[in-house]
């Protein structure tokens, strides 16, 4: 990075650089406010004349795929996190173009995982010029160092649909990795070897980026069925040995906290759903796959059967635990956005009420509509919050990068947004005065749930008189702060950041939420 | 600082653990020196946020432990106050220093005192060694927590475990538990008692009681220690009989003092001295806790029983508090917060059984308005000791919250 960056205030008060990367940023200007105008991005004209009659477009190998998309110096490659940490195509892709010899490109992931910390040296030798998508460990740190030449750009699912589909970002080139694909391009996630479930973070790229690469270990006999990538929008299909470490691509079973404490702050959340009158005949919800979510299902659902209470649909990340939800007849409908699982895997290849979903239904904010802003309830975490409701997802309190948005942001449009978390990790209270980097405005978070109690946002009188009279310890967010900050021994020491913004967290709409700081 | 001046003489210590896995606790490596003040070195996963809180409380517990010269070391894992003066005072009793010097963290409000009747269903268990474990465990609202300095501590660590449970009893916020106390078998016992009576806590196990002389000499050295503190609440008792020869003395032992408050049996040891294997269904213990029980009962104190091992089994647990409740008990133990709320079912009165007592309840209460001295109901006369049982049963499942 070189010169100074020019900040504005947002209507948050956070300061954001007015400029990314040579592109100029709109600040956010509140929740709902930004009006887009114009009309969506569009990939070339391309005719079936220039492709191959009998529809097999496979090519030897990824370099020379490549080399025909016409990859050169400054270009926006992207790639996909379906495979998460066991994901092989990405580096693959990068360092191909390192052997083509070409500079600057911006990597464009969905999100990254450790081990794709190899970015880093394809970063030093000048191959990547920045990375626009989730960063975290190694490369979080390298960003967060000030390391990077361009600005890190944080985008949520749906805020990365958004982008695309807006022209925001143009992706020159997607490579995308296919458990399952016909050499016509159609490709599934579904089946295969290293089956992960859904493709969902590729629509946007398979439909709007000028060249499309698939890349299988399992090639199949058109038709590959079903298809969630049209091959009609695919120009190359590489073969290879191996896309991915299954072991790593999903977890052969997805374990539920066995902590006393984080299953207290699991049964407080269901029990507040309940409370609430939330929990109800063809209610939904959403929650992940970390290990208080898991475990937040489960108590659900004894008190579904307890009651006698059926969902219509509930949104995955799936895991065993909504698959077994759906096969005991709890739910109509799994809408799944990524499989966390085997048995989540399973079920969506053979059960037609298991659903995949894409950024595109679930998360886009500009479109008709998504599915994210219809479900009921959503169970979060978040790493810091503060007094007003604001949250941290992105950022540990001491500035360096740790997760990435994912669909947090997207989920927070949800009837009632909970964070579910520990009231303070290894003596580092989680209520703050201010987060260090915001992600998600106060207004869109209904309630914090802690082992120490349950905070409602004022805002919500309803949820408030909902719950009066339950046996449920709802207290001020104020009253748990304090109470955490004496147990802890007095407030947290504020860690100096840095002046120098290394990247921005983008609200869903585009504008710009608030900075990350190099850290000194 | 300079380190051409020191050492020649020094005397060291280590207290505490680090690493990885390690969380909540610190490690201290305290070096005494003849000269050349304070060198304190910090190593914290929480750094920047109270490293400087953290050099300035070691400062303060060195002070207070009269060290002038010293090269100390200190790895945090992220510990709170109670458990960084501990490890600090520990290191450096180990190195000789400070003995008979103590730092105490800030005193949390004590709750009022425990009344020898109390309901006692659920004791949670919570090693002395193991700091992380403290600060939530009232949150799984046990009726009682055990600090524990005996089998769950390392011989090698009872020194530097009674000193973190003292500051313990003085700092954590229990909430609404009788905070209880495991001391090692007698004499090492009164080691303990002697660090950790002066924070009052509310009730001292005693291990391996086989004479009522044991109880009596422990209630001696906790009225000293009382006395000597000006601390009037009582600090009750509780023996653990885990012997043939206990049970055979459960009786005496059990009206060994005033200050009895319960008798509780520790299973393990007591089928290891009759060398036979503990079972599930404990039959080969059924005549000890029966023994115990009547024993108590005969004394006017609860019988409490012992703990079942094995947290993944929630239906054996339930089988096991049920019939113990059938027996006489009047709880147990339990080593894990997943197993209170089934511990606490198991010893709840049935809605039949309520309702049941309610009615002689209100039956006996009608005749001691009109002055009669024989309660009936409907047809039936109600002889004074079920009136009795029906009274205790109500008071009871009132303090459960079965009944408001």
């Amino acid at each position: 990075m070189s010169g100074r960056v020019e900040l504005a205030h947002n209507a948050l008060g956070r300061a954001v650089p007015t400029m990314v990367n040579g592109k100029p940023q709109i600040p956010f200007l509140g929740v709902g406010k930004f009006q887009p105008r114009g009309r969506k991005a569009a990939p070339p004209i391309c005719s079936t004349k220039d492709y191959p009659d009998n529809g097999d477009k496979r090519i030897a190998n990824l370099e020379t795929a490549l080399r025909k998309c016409g990859l050169r110096d400054g270009m926006v490659i992207s790639n996909h996190h379906h495979l998460r940490d066991g994901d092989k195509v990405a580096l693959m892709a990068l360092e191909a173009a390192a052997r083509i010899g070409v500079k600057d490109l911006m990597w464009f992931p969905s999100a990254s995982f450790p081990s794709q910390k190899g970015a880093i040296e394809l970063m030093e030798k000048g191959v990547i010029h920045h990375i626009e998508g989730s960063m975290n460990g190694p490369l979080g740190d390298y960003c967060t160092q000030g390391k990077m030449r361009g600005m890190g750009v944080l985008r949520s699912h749906g805020g990365r649909y958004q982008a695309i589909q807006d022209g925001e970002v143009h992706v020159d080139i997607a490579v995308i990795a296919a458990p399952t694909a016909d050499f016509f391009g159609n490709a599934d996630g579904s089946h295969g070897k290293s089956a992960c479930g859904s493709l969902g973070f590729a629509l946007a790229d398979s439909t709007y980026a000028d060249r499309v690469i698939v890349v299988t270990d399992n090639l199949v006999s058109f038709p590959c069925v079903p298809w969630q990538i049209q091959g009609n929008n695919v120009d190359y299909v590489v073969e290879v040995e191996s896309i991915g470490d299954p072991a790593k691509i999903v977890s052969g079973t997805t374990q539920i906290t066995r902590s006393p404490d984080r299953l207290r702050i699991a049964e407080l959340v269901a029990s507040f759903l309940r409370a609430a009158g939330i929990m109800k005949n063809g209610f939904s919800f959403q929650a992940g796959a970390g290990g208080i979510a898991l475990a937040f299902v489960q108590y659900l659902k004894q008190m579904m059967k307890e009651d006698g209470v059926k969902a219509r649909f509930v949104r995955g990340g799936s895991t065993k635990f909504l698959v077994e939800l759906l096969q005991e007849g709890l739910t109509d409908y799994i809408l799944d956005g990524q499989t966390f699982d085997l048995d989540g895997v399973k079920s969506m290849a053979n059960d037609p009420r298991h659903v995949a979903t894409s950024p595109f239904t679930s998360y886009n904010y500009h479109g008709k509509g998504n599915f994210a802003s219809l479900v009921d309830a959503v169970v979060l975490g978040a790493t810091e919050v503060d007094v007003n409701f604001n949250a941290n997802v992105v950022t540990h309190s001491d500035g360096r990068l740790l997760h990435g948005i994912g669909g947090w942001q997207n989920c927070l449009f949800s009837g009632c947004t909970i964070l579910a978390l520990p009231s303070f990790r290894d003596r580092i209270p989680v209520i703050v005065d201010e987060v260090t980097t915001l992600t998600g405005p106060g207004e869109m978070i209904d309630v914090i749930v802690t082992e120490r109690g349950i905070a409602i946002n004022p805002r919500r009188t309803d949820l408030l008189d909902a719950v009066k009279g339950s046996k449920l310890p709802v207290r001020p967010i104020q009253d748990i702060k304090v109470e955490v900050e004496k147990i802890c021994g007095g407030k947290p020491a504020r860690p100096k950041l840095g002046d120098r913004p290394c990247a921005v967290v983008k609200w869903v709409d585009g504008t710009v939420l608030d900075t990350v700081w190099q850290v000194s | 600082m300079s380190s051409g001046v020191d050492t020649t003489s020094s005397r060291s210590g280590q207290a505490g653990h680090w690493g990885k896995e390690v969380r909540s606790d610190l490690h201290v490596a305290f070096e005494a020196r003849d000269s050349g003040g304070l060198e304190i070195s910090l190593e914290s996963r929480v750094a920047p946020y109270y490293g400087t809180a953290i050099l300035e409380q070691a400062r303060e517990v060195l002070a207070e432990l009269g060290v002038k010269n010293a090269r100390v070391a200190i790895h945090d894992e992220g510990a709170l106050p109670y458990t960084v003066g501990a490890r600090i005072e520990a290191a450096a009793r180990r190195a000789g220093i400070g003995l008979g010097k103590r730092w105490l963290p800030e005193q949390h409000p004590l709750p009022g005192p425990s009344a020898k009747e109390r309901l006692r269903r659920s004791r949670l268990y919570l090693p002395g060694s193991e700091p992380k474990y403290y600060i939530n465990a009232s949150l799984h609202a046990p009726d009682a927590v055990i600090l524990d300095l005996e089998d769950s501590v390392h011989r090698d660590e009872k020194d530097a475990a009674r000193i973190l449970v003292r500051n313990t009893l003085r700092a954590v916020d229990f909430g609404a538990c009788e905070r209880m106390v495991r001391i090692n078998q007698l004499p090492l016992g009164l080691e303990d008692l002697a660090e950790v009576v002066g924070e009052s806590p509310d009730l001292i196990l005693i291990p391996k009681v086989e004479r009522p002389e044991q109880v009596v000499e422990a209630d001696r050295m906790i009225s000293e220690i009382k006395s000597r503190n000006g601390i009037i609440r009582p600090v009750w008792i509780m023996p653990i009989l885990e012997s043939a020869l206990g049970i055979e003395n459960a009786a005496s032992i059990a009206a060994a003092s005033e200050n009895v408050a319960a008798l509780t049996i520790g299973l393990e040891d007591y089928t290891a001295d009759l060398g036979v294997a503990k079972t599930v269904e404990g039959r080969e213990s059924q005549y000890a806790r029966a023994r115990l029980v009547n024993a108590a009962r005969a004394a006017g104190v609860q019988a409490i029983d012992s703990v079942f091992g094995d947290i993944g089994d929630m239906d054996g647990l339930k089988r096991w508090g049920e019939a113990s409740r059938a027996m006489g008990f009047e709880g147990m133990a339990c080593i894990h917060p997943g197993q209170i709320r089934v511990i606490h079912d198991a010893f709840r009165p049935s809605p039949a059984e309520i309702e049941k007592a309610q009615k002689i309840v209100a039956a006996f209460e009608e005749a001691q308005t009109k002055g009669l001295a024989v309660v009936s109901l409907g047809s039936k006369m109600i002889d004074p000791p079920v009136v009795q049982r029906a009274l205790k049963l109500v008071d009871r499942a009132k303090a459960m919250g079965a009944i408001s």
